[in-house]
């Protein structure tokens, strides 16, 4: 189990217990605002963007070139950006903040 | 006005997919606060698409792996999703549906998503041929799967080189499955894409052991024992355990038919998807939509204009003026290869293809669609950044400076190649 908190661009914190899945499908599912993983999370459409804090980025596996790709030009786009549906949800993902940027 | 609308009207979505579960969902997220009733006629909570051809005919995931809203969504989003209810007619007098069951729905406003059917060709031998299987819901895919596992080593014969014979093609190869695929143009995706790329599959395809045969018609289909044999007009023939139909699809508008509303190539509707009847919305794979960037009317099949639809009725509904007007985006995953495409190439007059060599990995491969200096489209072949460039030279409006986009040593930055913000010029 890990406990992941969203922080949606309207500041609202949501805080949600998960063991499984990817953090787009965690969001999807539990309604969080501004991520639609229209693509059902295979990196084709970019509707599922989220800004990490430095610390916690550097603990996940770097993005794969077609991630980098498909954010490099994204707008509101951070340094420590990543598209949740290339996140799976390990006991390692516990402690971990998501913030959605404004779109 | 629909935003002086009291705020207790009712609106009502037939069919629950992309289209309409994203219009719910939409409705709600925009301040709609009347009752939302979803209803459909599959029992299965409603769950994505494209990966029926793709990864789940891996037998990867299930796809109860990937429903479209986890089931608690709905009730946590007050929408009353009914499912395994068929609607057996619209009557628009008196603003109510009526189901299979006889149950009548009221609705102030109704949105239409009941999506595509796909077309079962008169070959005589096919209709009713229960190993004869299209792929368009997850029944259909789950019958393929079962097929597949139940034949060994199967011989699959697979009807069109569109998108979903192709992918259907890949997934089933990758399982030891003997594939022919019959093509009765004499190249791949004839509708939708490039001589390069539609040769591009063709090589891949056939590389990967897929029989491909184009100029192929099949005549016929028998039924053998377990076999299914196939004779094309030419007298060829050849034998399959299991058949996957992938000619396309027509959209579902018999009921707006029915109901009087306007119906061609799809049931018409507005900018704002809004039928010729104005409680009345069209979205999805059905509508035949006024699209302000192309100025004039398409029907699009792709998540993303199901999706795009669905937040332009939300809008109306709740009184924002948001009229259609997306660029198009789709994609198909064939073996390890992704293709992105943007934008609709329809009308183009010169193609230019940018072929990156890779050390590691695939080669990047785009094709970029051009009528005159105006860029239409790109199609790009393991090449997110060619797709994300495209896309936002598109958006822009830009005019591509074309030796700089030829020239491989020049990285792919829509700064560089764009030559003037034409949005005011053209």
């Amino acid at each position: 189990m890990a406990k992941i908190t969203f922080i949606t661009s309207d500041q609202e914190t949501i805080t949600i217990e998960a063991s499984g899945g990817s953090i787009m499908e965690l969001a999807v599912n539990n309604n969080i605002k501004g991520i639609n993983g229209d693509c059902g999370g295979v990196c084709s459409c970019a509707t599922c963007h989220v800004h990490l804090q430095p610390d916690q980025y550097k603990k996940l596996d770097p993005a794969s070139e077609l991630e980098q790709d498909m954010l490099e030009f994204e707008e509101a786009t951070t340094p420590y950006s990543r598209l949740g549906c290339q996140i799976p949800i390990s006991d390692q993902l516990d402690g971990f903040v998501f913030q959605i940027p404004q779109t | 006005m629909t935003n002086s609308m009291s705020s207790s009207a009712n609106c009502v979505i037939i069919g629950a997919s992309h289209a309409g579960v994203n219009c719910a969902f939409s409705l709600r997220q925009a301040g709609w606060n009347g009752p939302i009733v979803l209803i459909d006629a599959q029992a299965q909570l409603p769950y994505h698409r494209p990966p029926l051809s793709k990864s789940y005919l891996l037998g990867n995931k299930k796809t109860d792996d990937k429903p479209l809203k986890a089931a608690e969504s709905y009730a946590e989003t007050n929408i009353d999703l009914r499912l395994g209810e068929c609607v057996a007619s619209i009557d628009r007098a008196r603003k109510h549906i009526v189901l299979k069951s006889k149950e009548e729905l009221p609705y102030d406003k109704l949105v239409i998503a009941t999506g595509a059917e796909p077309i079962l060709p008169p070959i005589p031998g096919l209709q009713g041929n229960a190993k004869v299987i299209p792929l368009r819901t997850a029944a259909h895919a789950h019958q393929i799967l079962q097929e597949l596992d139940r034949s060994g080593l199967p011989q699959v014969g697979i009807i069109g080189g569109g998108y979903i014979g192709l992918e259907v093609a890949a997934a089933i190869r990758q399982k030891e499955a003997k594939v022919t695929l019959f093509e009765r143009e004499n190249n791949l995706l004839g509708r939708v894409t490039s001589p390069y790329i539609a040769d591009y599959f063709l090589q891949l395809h056939r590389s990967r052991g897929v029989n491909i045969l184009l100029n192929h018609t099949v005549a016929s289909i028998t039924e053998n024992g377990d076999k299914q044999i196939v004779e094309c007009s030419d007298g060829s023939t050849y034998s399959f355990d299991l058949i996957v139909l992938g000619v396309g699809v027509y959209p579902a508008v018999g009921l707006a038919a029915q109901a009087g509303l306007n119906t061609s190539d799809g049931l018409e509707v507005n900018k704002y998807c809004q039928t010729s009847d104005p409680n009345i919305y069209g979205i999805g794979d059905c509508a035949l939509c006024d699209h302000q960037r192309y100025g004039k009317k398409l029907r699009i099949e792709s998540v993303q204009n199901a999706v795009d639809q669905a937040k332009v009725v939300a809008c109306h509904l709740t009184g924002r003026d948001l009229a259609y007007d997306s660029i198009p985006w789709f994609w198909s995953d064939q073996y390890e290869v992704k293709l992105q495409m943007v934008g609709l190439q329809y009308g183009y007059n010169e193609t230019l293809v940018r072929h990156e060599p890779q050390t590691e990995g695939p080669d990047k491969i785009s094709v970029w669609y051009f009528e005159d200096e105006k860029l239409l489209a790109v199609d790009a072949i393991n090449d997110g950044k060619a797709y994300v460039v495209g896309s936002r030279l598109l958006q822009a409006e830009h005019i591509v400076d074309k030796a700089l986009l030829a020239d491989i040593s020049v990285p792919l930055h829509p700064k560089k190649l764009a030559i003037t913000p034409s949005r005011t010029t053209l």
